[in-house]
């Protein structure tokens, strides 16, 4: 199966509506074929509704979604060319894994010798062919991840969608399973769309990621732009890294390793006078939290390199200044 | 680990130990007078041990015909199996979607548990012989002669007495699912439409698989409260009683311990079906989830 303009997926105006609450507000977006997309945002945010409408598990109040040159807006889930993994992955726990793998066969009355070859061989695929005799209560997170995965392509989807996929694992396994959702995508070359609250996934992920909050999008970008040059304070600050200072007007938001510490006051104006009030350390970085003398409520972090640090060491309380480039200084709509 | 435990624990536990007493002492106590030898009356002490009771029983109690009695029983208590299962399910399975007027269908359900039980058995009961007359009068109104000269009542047991059971199993078996959809998974049926299945097949291939345990609880439930209903029944149950009927009009006139040797019997006739329903339910939980037997 070769990847082609059919799996490029388009929503228009798309909008959810629960009773008085707007969930998705007409939000347009247009996701490239064969790319891996995550959809970010806060609980609430409307990501969720989105990708449930996309799969059609979630009627759509308002608005269109295209899949290649087809709407699929009203059609069954089953109909659209979409597969869809769970959170925590709905296997069936009564079926074994390759029961599982040839469930949608059965559904359609393939004979059951076709269908459990079938299975088989795309459990082989996930290396998990060995695993196929086994119950969903008998795999770890990662194998029932396999399973899952396996489950969805067998339906020949063009778009997979993910709902935070990786939110069952344990810390550990979860960057050794982003890593193969992200190997699985390119391997298999047709568009991932992957629901995630978590910027760290996204960044790792993504070809192209959507921000969003109260059902707007926010921001639509690659990894790289989104982090150095955010669209608005919300999309800054959600994504960390960041500190958003209000001057003369203006709102800039500076990379937080891209500050000094100075302890003796520069000339610069591109500096705020504050108080050190933590101190992290975090392996490769020291981070360094700091109230705002003019405002203290301002939070303030500078990401200083370990050896930066050691060299010269704050301690809390010291008085400091913080200071930047002015071409570090990102401008955000007011 | 359990070095000292605090006075309450006592308490509770002694607390405890009274009501398991007072919950089974009773059945124990008409276990073992059913064993009293034959000269042996109906109060401790035991004179002598033996089974001279049960084959009493077994000759039969006086003009009452018990093994009649128990097959009708247990044919009642079949049927309102069946509809409690059938009725249960459906109905918790139309709650789980926008049902209109659900709410209200809700509170007439539970108000049915609330009434008392023999209102609502002596309503039953008014209400059929209403019937009763209304049929009557229409017969002659007609001009069946035949119909009207045969025709007694429409009280019967599967009419009046398994509506009258059901008033008490329905609920019961509505209440199980609610509990047992409340904590249902719901991503399973998505991920079924998801993978190409009709709601039928959905229902069919995962639903059910996952409730069958419960499903089969909530038939032990249904047949072990009819076997041993006796208020709702009471006024509702027209001309031949079911067990508990006969044998709540036998303790007024027998004055043997045949009456302990029934007791025993039918409490044995109980166990037997819970042990059964338990083992299929552990069957039906193992092939659901658990282990594979490979």
């Amino acid at each position: 199966m070769q990847p082609s303009r059919q799996s490029e997926l388009e929503l228009i105006k798309l909008t959810k509506r629960y009773g008085n609450t707007t969930a998705v507000d007409a939000i347009d977006l247009r996701i490239p074929s064969g790319s891996y997309c995550c959809l970010l945002g806060p609980s609430g945010c409307g990501k969720t509704s989105t990708l449930r409408m996309i799969a059609g598990h979630e009627d759509v109040s308002d608005g269109d979604i295209l899949l290649g040159s087809r709407n699929i807006t009203v059609l069954p889930a089953a109909a659209r060319g979409t597969a869809m993994m769970f959170q925590s992955y709905a296997l069936f726990p009564h079926l074994t894994a390759q029961e599982n793998v040839a469930f949608s066969l059965k559904m359609r009355g393939v004979p059951k010798a076709e269908r459990l070859k079938r299975a088989h061989d795309l459990l082989e695929r996930v290396a998990m062919g060995s695993y196929a005799q086994r119950k969903p209560a008998e795999l770890s997170g990662g194998q029932q991840q396999r399973v899952a995965l396996a489950r969805a392509l067998i339906t020949e989807p063009s778009v997979l969608l993910l709902d935070e996929p990786l939110s069952a694992l344990d810390p550990f396994l979860r960057i050794r399973m982003r890593a193969e959702l992200k190997r699985w995508q390119l391997e298999l070359g047709f568009t991932f769309v992957h629901v995630t609250h978590s910027q760290e996934e996204a960044m790792a992920l993504a070809d192209q990621v959507v921000v969003m909050n109260g059902g707007r999008i926010e921001q639509v970008a690659t990894p790289h732009e989104l982090f150095n040059a955010p669209a608005s304070e919300f999309v800054a600050r959600f994504m960390g890294g960041h500190n958003v200072v209000k001057r003369n007007d203006q709102t800039i938001a500076i990379r937080a390793d891209r500050m000094q510490l100075l302890r003796t006051p520069g000339q610069s104006s591109h500096a705020l006078n504050a108080t050190v009030r933590g101190i992290e350390y975090q392996g490769t970085y020291v981070l360094v939290s700091l109230d705002a003398e003019a405002n203290a409520s301002d939070d303030l972090s500078v990401m200083l390199q370990e050896a930066e640090f050691f060299n010269a060491p704050f301690e809390v309380g010291t008085s400091v200044q913080v200071a930047w480039s002015a071409t570090d200084a990102h401008q955000l709509p007011a | 680990m359990h070095e000292n435990r605090s006075f309450g624990f006592y308490a509770l536990a002694a607390f405890f130990g009274l009501f398991l007493l007072f919950l089974y002492g009773p059945t124990i106590t008409i276990f073992v007078l059913s064993f009293q030898g034959p000269d042996g009356g109906l109060t401790f002490p035991m004179r002598g041990v033996s089974l001279h009771w049960f084959y009493k029983l077994m000759e039969g109690i006086g003009v009452v015909d018990i093994g009649s009695a128990f097959v009708r029983s247990l044919k009642l208590g079949a049927v309102v199996t069946v509809l409690t299962v059938t009725l249960a399910v459906s109905a918790s399975l139309a709650f789980r979607k926008t049902l209109r007027g659900g709410n209200v269908l809700f509170y007439v359900v539970v108000a049915s548990l609330i009434m008392p039980s023999i209102i609502v058995s002596l309503g039953i009961g008014l209400s059929f012989r209403l019937i009763d007359t209304a049929l009557k009068a229409f017969f002659v109104w007609a001009g069946w002669d035949g119909m009207t000269d045969a025709f007694t009542t429409t009280m019967g047991l599967y009419t009046s007495a398994l509506g009258a059971q059901l008033t008490w199993t329905l609920p019961f078996g509505l209440l199980v699912m609610f509990a047992v959809f409340n904590r249902f998974n719901s991503a399973y049926e998505e991920a079924a439409l998801d993978l190409g299945a009709t709601p039928w097949q959905s229902f069919r291939h995962v639903v059910f698989p996952l409730i069958a345990p419960s499903v089969v609880g909530v038939g032990m439930f249904g047949f072990t409260l009819s076997w041993d209903e006796i208020a709702r029944s009471s006024q509702a149950i027209g001309d031949l009683n079911t067990l508990p009927l006969e044998l709540q009009g036998l303790t007024t006139t027998v004055t043997t311990p045949v009456i302990y040797a029934l007791g025993t019997l039918t409490t044995v006739i109980s166990f037997i079906v819970v042990g059964i329903t338990i083992s299929i339910m552990a069957f039906a939980r193992r092939r659901a989830r658990g282990k594979s037997s490979r």
